[in-house]
């Protein structure tokens, strides 16, 4: 064979492989469409999505979910209250305040706790934190919604803060060294000129955290419970949209049957919502690399 | 004042991280405490119990491995050629910037999501069953944007001058990725699939999804097998009420932890074999 005829061979190979990645996404909005469009066959659209009932594994079945998106957000903001305040302010500590060999030490131990598998995380809420909690909190149930909230938070705290701290890390130096010499203290300076200038790069962040507390899955389905409800009140047993997903393939529910399709449908609701939330962060991070390219 | 404004706000960013680390310590200690006194040798060999003094982790250890090793053997190639498409070949091309931005989108699905299509596609459509080959299958696409980030960023560190004294001496695109670029960026390739892999190995949602099962008391003998991993042995004690089995939970967290380092510690030293290498 040709030495030529080889080149092309391989890179139409090494194609085949980058392609791989849409033949991907491809898939999976394939698989969760097809059980998606056959439980809405037997499921009315405006029930699934207004419903305020989801027992569909009970006699008496109601498929509203409404009750599981309530879990998902309840949990979900619990871990951004947590994971937004503490992860930039750690970020304006390492980038603004930290010496040099501060920062080098911090880093990684913060990426500890993001290489931390989640199920460490979720036994940590269960055994832990909620022991903890109910000693001042004696009304607080043993799977709530609070506790894997605040554990999560932590989770995704090391997201924020390198994220942020990146944003604020390309905010150029001339910008500081104005508002210094304008007499500006560094906390003025922090949050008046470095904070504002890498805005959007921070908010990708965030809107990143927030797709990653939605997709979280073994903390709640360790601490959280598998009640759906649908409440406000972070103190009771709850039950998440990836919670159910486990619940049910944890079972031996047959192929075919609406139950099984059930996790579909919550899935391709679960990927709607993340995946916009990626987009939008990914857009917002491209618009915040030209604003100082 | 405007001075100890600017004090006392160092020092609350400065507690916020020291909160974070205390937590991870807790963490630590929590589990350590829980479980150090369960682990013994006799839990690494014995195999699942519903007696939960005799249970130990043999066949969870064991499908891991498996499950782990399968996974590296489908990433890598895939991911390094897709990565070696990208940087080398179709940088500019509009296909190509569409295949990024949806690499950089797969990489935030949920990996429940993963789990679904592992189903869907892997157990059912394609009749692979509940097997290591389904798990492992559905774990490389995960660990695939991962795997193609850090190569490209290996391969971005190869001075152009190397690609160009190549291709002086006659060699064609493809001689130079292979006998030139690659070596070079091997330890960051190899750093990227260790990163990759450590995270695949505590990955519990995909693998229940696809129906690898919690209680199975014996370890796997080929791709084809039924398969359960440590996460997922942790997560179904972890679900027990008893505390004995809590213990337990506590100290196959203790394994997999010692996995995930033992793992970068290999990571580290393959990288430091490659890079003296390529200064001899």
């Amino acid at each position: 064979m040709s030495t030529r005829a080889l080149e092309w061979i391989i890179e139409r190979l090494l194609f085949l492989c980058a392609a791989l990645s849409i033949l991907t996404t491809a898939g999976i909005i394939m698989v969760l469409a097809v059980e998606t469009y056959q439980f809405l066959g037997e499921v009315s659209i405006v029930e699934f999505l207004t419903g305020t009932q989801w027992t569909p594994l009970f006699s008496d079945r109601h498929f509203g979910v409404l009750p599981l998106v309530a879990g998902t957000m309840l949990v979900s903001v619990i871990a951004l209250v947590v994971a937004l305040p503490m992860g930039v302010l750690t970020a304006v500590y390492l980038s603004e305040y930290s010496p040099d060999g501060v920062r080098r030490i911090v880093k990684p131990i913060l990426e500890l706790l993001a290489g931390v598998p989640t199920v460490v995380y979720g036994y940590f809420a269960l055994t832990f934190v909620t022991p903890l909690l109910q000693t001042f909190l004696p009304t607080l149930s043993g799977f709530n919604a609070l506790s894997p909230g605040l554990v999560m938070g932590l989770m995704i705290l090391p997201l924020v803060s390198s994220l942020s701290e990146d944003a604020m890390r390309a905010v150029p130096r001339g910008l500081r060294e104005g508002s210094y010499a304008l007499g500006a203290t560094r906390m003025q300076t922090a949050l008046r000129v470095v904070v504002p200038a890498a805005f959007s790069g921070i908010t990708a962040a965030f809107i990143l955290a927030a797709s990653r507390a939605i997709g979280e899955t073994m903390i709640v389905a360790i601490a959280a419970g598998q009640q759906p409800r649908l409440t406000g009140n972070p103190f009771v047993p709850i039950e998440t949209m990836t919670a159910y997903i486990v619940q049910v393939s944890l079972g031996d529910t047959p192929q075919g049957t609406i139950e099984y399709r059930t996790i579909f449908a919550v899935g391709m609701l679960l990927f709607l919502m993340t995946f916009g939330l990626n987009l939008i962060s990914t857009w917002l991070r491209e618009r915040f690399r030209e604003e100082y390219a | 004042m405007r001075k100890r404004a600017d004090l006392i706000f160092q020092i609350v960013s400065l507690s916020t991280l020291v909160i974070a680390l205390s937590a991870l310590a807790a963490l630590i200690y929590d589990i350590v405490k829980d479980g150090a006194s369960r682990l013994s040798w006799p839990f690494i060999t014995n195999i699942a119990s519903r007696n939960a003094n005799e249970a130990g982790v043999y066949h969870a250890l064991m499908g891991s491995i498996w499950v782990i090793a399968l996974t590296g053997a489908l990433a890598l190639p895939v991911g390094v050629a897709a990565a070696i498409y990208l940087e080398e070949y179709g940088s500019r091309s509009r296909l190509a910037r569409f295949i990024e931005l949806n690499i950089a989108n797969l990489a935030a699905v949920p990996s429940i999501i993963y789990g679904l299509l592992g189903l869907g596609l892997f157990v059912r459509l394609m009749g692979m069953g509940q097997s290591v080959l389904a798990g492992a299958a559905t774990l490389a696409l995960l660990a695939l944007p991962v795997v193609i980030l850090s190569t490209r960023e290996a391969l971005r560190t190869v001075p152009k001058s190397i690609r160009e004294g190549s291709y002086a001496l006659g060699a064609t695109k493809w001689q130079t990725i292979w006998h030139q670029v690659l070596p070079m960026a091997m330890p960051g390739v190899l750093t990227g699939l260790i990163l990759a892999l450590s995270r695949s190995i505590g990955e519990t949602a995909p693998l229940i999804t696809i129906g690898a099962l919690t209680y199975i008391p014996f370890a796997p003998d080929s791709v084809w097998s039924k398969f359960t991993v440590l996460p997922i042995q942790v997560f179904n004690w972890v679900s027990r009420p008893q505390t004995d089995f809590k213990a337990n939970a506590a100290a196959g967290i203790l394994v997999l932890l010692a996995l995930l380092l033992s793992m970068n510690a290999i990571a580290i030293i393959v990288r430091d074999r490659y890079q003296r290498q390529g200064r001899a």
